[in-house]
């Protein structure tokens, strides 16, 4: 059976599905994903699906279950790359996908889970943030 | 150099592990190519196959699909048969009902598969199979 590869770059599991995966090696990420989150201590993982022609009903649970699993040991999970027809062929489907946070790619995602992990140390303080609040687009 | 696909005679895969669901897949998204459907519409086929394809071998304890490349006259399309000699769904009414399930998935698989395409034919009963005909045509 084929597996897919965890990378793991400072603070954040990567997993970038490069290949047509059978539901067993589907399976297998998801377990690896939590042994290695436990493992590592990483309080991110993004799962970039960028090479994915199709994201189907089983696919897709299990993307919603990594992202359950991650939080239940501390970690946030970013699916990042969803091609446009994936997208709408899983709205069609009637897959909601619970629970999972998305972003267009992998530098987004990595700044989303930045953002949600201001400061790993306690209070996030403010005091050196800029002011561009009144700033318009 | 490989062989073209030869529009109109039907190729057939067997179901019978996870890996042909995959080869499943793959084989419909090369017809669905060839036939020309769109990106959109051949996500969705593809989509629908992998789920119809899972129940085959889930549900149906196995089987095969076979496609087809069809032409009415206006539009092509890609047809696919899925076929297996399992036990049959007694109640087809609730198993095309959204989040139905009697396997531990979530249910969409029948009911999704049936959006996804543009016409959908399912022949079953308690002890005879289940045959299921579906058919995505070019827009």
């Amino acid at each position: 059976m084929e597996r897919v590869p965890v990378l793991k770059i400072g603070d954040i599991l990567l997993v970038s599905i490069q290949l047509d995966m059978s539901d067993q090696t589907a399976i297998q990420l998801q377990d690896d994903l939590a042994e290695r989150i436990v493992a590592t201590g990483c309080h991110g993982v993004i799962i970039d699906i960028t090479a994915l022609d199709i994201v189907d009903s089983f696919v897709g649970r299990m993307l919603s279950t990594i992202a359950s699993i991650s939080k239940v040991l501390d970690a946030e999970t970013v699916v990042v790359g969803m091609r446009p027809a994936v997208a709408i062929t899983l709205v069609e489907l009637g897959l909601s996908l619970n629970g999972i946070r998305t972003a267009l790619n992998v530098e987004r995602g990595m700044e989303l889970i930045a953002a949600t992990r201001p400061d790993d140390q306690g209070y996030d303080v403010d005091d050196e943030a800029d002011d561009e609040t009144t700033a318009t687009t | 150099m490989t062989a073209g696909i030869d529009l109109g005679h039907p190729q057939a895969q067997a179901i019978q592990s996870d890996q042909d669901v995959v080869r499943v897949r793959q084989l419909i998204r090369t017809v669905a190519v060839a036939a020309r459907l769109s990106l959109v519409d051949q996500t969705k086929l593809v989509t629908a196959a992998s789920e119809l394809a899972r129940n085959t071998l889930i549900y149906g304890g196995g089987g095969e699909a076979e496609v087809t490349t069809v032409d009415n006259g206006l539009r092509r399309g890609v047809r696919i048969v899925f076929a297996d000699d399992g036990p049959g769904i007694v109640d087809l009414g609730l198993a095309l009902t959204d989040g139905y399930t009697t396997g531990g998935g979530l249910g969409l698989g029948l009911s999704g598969a049936r959006r996804l395409v543009d016409e959908f034919d399912i022949v079953t009963g308690a002890g005879q199979g289940t045959r299921i005909t579906v058919t995505k045509w070019s827009r």
